[in-house]
């Protein structure tokens, strides 16, 4: 994938492939490229070049901030985009959609009410409401409390575990580490690695001095801020 | 587009601040023109104390004139609140039950006669004011000098009716009435005919050719004076104003009221409703999930100018049934106010939806429909030839560019017939609202990029 703004290269040929229940961690520094990728992938903004290549399904995106209705209920939100989405029974998969959230109680409230992980939870069932074979979220945890993050996370990785492939952006390194069963690692709209997080401890380790060894056995944060050094960002 | 629509009337139902702004507005409107339109501007109250005896009355060459009813005509133009000494006006006025009191002095009368003297003393009336308040004495003393120029105008036009009856009586003979008698008063016109019969009789010489000049002067002096008659009323009206209207017909205040009342609802209304709308979907981060294959812009486009079509349409006929309360209105007439607040409120959407597109947030978007609206109702109602031909022309091309004015017409016309023609400004409606329409469009795309 190539994208320009104008003179500046976002995305300088990023190339990679995801399989059927595989969770991608895209992680770089701020303006790596990360959310332009995403929207590339989701449709929303077009590639100046490359080729995007789906399987079967639809894609389904969930932005970084919460793209509800905030004076509408969750049930009003899930039955809105259900129906734009033309789904023949919008109430049965309503219902779906509340079950899987664990926000079937909640239902009746103005989603402007609800905490940051539970607005988020309904986002990321309104991205679901399509039935994406592939699910892109944009720093998805941003703004969540350490208890609502795991509980997001084990609903992410629910999804994963039934086949949806999910990409996210984050950056949280070792979010991308604990959930990411592979990373992409962009920086200035390039992709510097693609492979697991053992592999990159593994690369920092390999590739580094003394220090640098140190740095890849201690916290993957530290490992990761080493590679990237390694190479010069 | 249903499911959206659905969607921005549940969004409208669930802030009750907005929902009851939309109907409480068009109510006070619809109520304040009313009142305007019902009623009179409100009397201002003025204690009345008259000094002058009842039977005093203004006289000419020793005969007294019927009463000009001054008093009648002033309390005519404000609320007369009868007082009986000088001191219970003064205490009125300074403890503002009264705006003002008018002492007429017992010796106005004498005064007024005294003009036609050769010792002429100067007529006066007092005024009294509470000067506390810069704005109410200047509006006090606008409002006196108006009554003073009206009661002097009364009696100026009384003494020359009368002054006209003795002229004539001069010129063409008659009874004068003296003392419940009469004294016959022969006149120039008779006086010339006899003494034109007497001249035959008399021998050619001096004698002779003096009553021929005294007939001369006679029958000069009548026909002289008989043109006096006339300039002497007048006189009493100087200037007499004869209206012919020209380039079409003006509707009814009452009705123009309402059209301006009805369309700034519709303005209001459909605009900030849409413009909000539309810049609701990009705060709310909705716009870019909607747009990526669940709507085209062009569908949520048109759902926004429906929904403001839709509210807009409701609220003003809302207004305008209010409105019926205080002015009966023309209901045969109803599909011609339908066209007009339909096409009016479509090129009022679509300019909503291009300032809503060109705006991110709800807030400024807001502003900006008010900083754009009012000014544009403002120069909308600026009369030709109440400013300069150069700036009226600059103000007639703005206004054509904003579908505010156009409605305006519309509506004006679909109210009332012979109010001019309702094609052209739907006309001029339609464009813009295409017009508007693709701005807006335009706009939307760079939603995508944002």
């Amino acid at each position: 994938m190539v994208k320009r703004f104008g003179d500046r290269e976002a995305l300088r040929g990023v190339s990679f492939e995801a399989a059927a229940g595989e969770l991608v961690a895209i992680i770089g520094p701020n303006g790596a490229g990360k959310t332009t990728l995403l929207s590339i992938l989701a449709g929303i903004l077009a590639a100046d070049g490359g080729e995007l290549i789906l399987g079967s399904g639809a894609v389904g995106w969930v932005p970084q901030q919460a793209a509800l209705y905030r004076r509408l209920t969750v049930e009003e939100n899930l039955l809105l985009f259900a129906r734009l989405e033309k789904h023949p029974d919008p109430r049965a998969s309503v219902a779906e959609m509340l079950e899987l959230t664990g926000l079937g109680e909640r239902r009746a409230e103005i989603v402007a009410r609800l905490s940051g992980g539970n607005q988020q939870r309904i986002n990321i069932a309104i991205g679901l409401l399509a039935r994406p074979s592939v699910l892109l979220l944009d720093e998805p945890s941003v703004g969540l409390d350490p208890r609502q993050r795991a509980k997001l996370w084990e609903f992410v990785a629910g999804l994963a575990g039934r086949g949806t492939t999910v990409i996210f952006s984050t950056h949280d390194i070792q979010e991308a580490e604990r959930y990411g069963g592979r990373l992409l690692v962009l920086a200035d709209g390039e992709a510097l690695f693609d492979g697991s997080p053992d592999e990159l401890r593994e690369t920092v380790r390999r590739e580094s001095d003394e220090a640098g060894a140190t740095a890849a056995d201690r916290d993957f944060e530290t490992a990761f801020v080493a590679y990237l050094h390694h190479r010069g960002h | 587009m249903r499911w959206l629509l659905l969607k921005d009337l549940q969004i409208l139902r669930r802030s009750p601040l907005q929902a009851v702004l939309l109907v409480a507005y068009p109510v006070l409107i619809a109520i304040l023109v009313g009142l305007a339109v019902s009623r009179g501007p409100e009397k201002p109250k003025v204690a009345f104390l008259n000094e002058v005896p009842q039977n005093a009355r203004i006289s000419l060459s020793g005969k007294k004139l019927p009463s000009a009813n001054v008093q009648h005509r002033i309390c005519e133009k404000v609320e007369c609140v009868q007082v009986h000494s000088r001191e219970e006006a003064a205490k009125k006025v300074e403890s503002g039950d009264v705006l003002a009191a008018l002492i007429l002095p017992e010796d106005l009368i004498n005064k007024i006669n005294s003009l036609s003297t050769l010792s002429p003393g100067t007529p006066k009336v007092e005024v009294l004011v509470n000067e506390s308040d810069p704005l109410k004495a200047s509006a006090v003393d606008d409002k006196i000098a108006a009554l003073l120029a009206q009661a002097n105008l009364a009696i100026a036009k009384r003494i020359a009716i009368e002054g006209g009856k003795y002229l004539n009586l001069v010129i063409k003979g008659g009874d004068l009435p003296v003392l419940g008698g009469a004294i016959h008063i022969l006149g120039l016109q008779s006086s010339a005919h006899i003494l034109e019969a007497i001249e035959p009789a008399l021998p050619k010489g001096p004698l002779r050719v003096a009553l021929g000049e005294v007939i001369e002067f006679a029958n000069e002096a009548a026909e002289n004076l008989d043109i006096a008659g006339p300039l002497i009323e007048r006189l009493a009206q100087p200037i007499e104003v004869h209206k012919v209207p020209v380039g079409g017909s003006s509707p009814p205040l009452e009705t123009f009221a309402i059209a301006i009342a009805a369309t700034l609802t519709l303005a209001f209304v459909t605009v900030l409703l849409v413009a909000g709308s539309l810049a609701l979907e990009r705060e709310e981060n909705a716009y870019p999930r909607l747009t990526r294959g669940l709507v085209s812009t062009a569908t949520l486009l048109g759902e926004k100018v429906l929904l403001g079509i839709v509210v807009g349409l409701v609220v003003t006929i809302l207004m305008l049934a209010g409105l019926q309360i205080f002015v009966p209105l023309e209901w045969g007439r109803f599909a011609l106010w339908l066209a007009a607040i339909l096409v009016g409120a479509a090129a009022l959407a679509a300019s909503g939806a291009a300032l809503g597109a060109a705006a991110r947030e709800v807030r400024a978007v807001s502003l900006l429909a008010f900083m754009v609206t009012l000014p544009i109702a403002f120069l909308s109602l600026v009369p030709a030839g109440t400013v300069g031909a150069g700036l009226y022309g600059v103000i007639k091309v703005i206004t054509a560019l904003f579908p505010f004015k156009p409605a305006l017409e519309a509506i004006t016309a679909a109210l009332e017939s012979g109010n001019g023609s309702l094609g052209t400004p739907l006309l001029h409606l339609a464009i813009l609202a295409v017009a508007y329409a693709l701005l807006a469009r335009l706009a939307l795309r760079r939603f995508a990029r944002a």
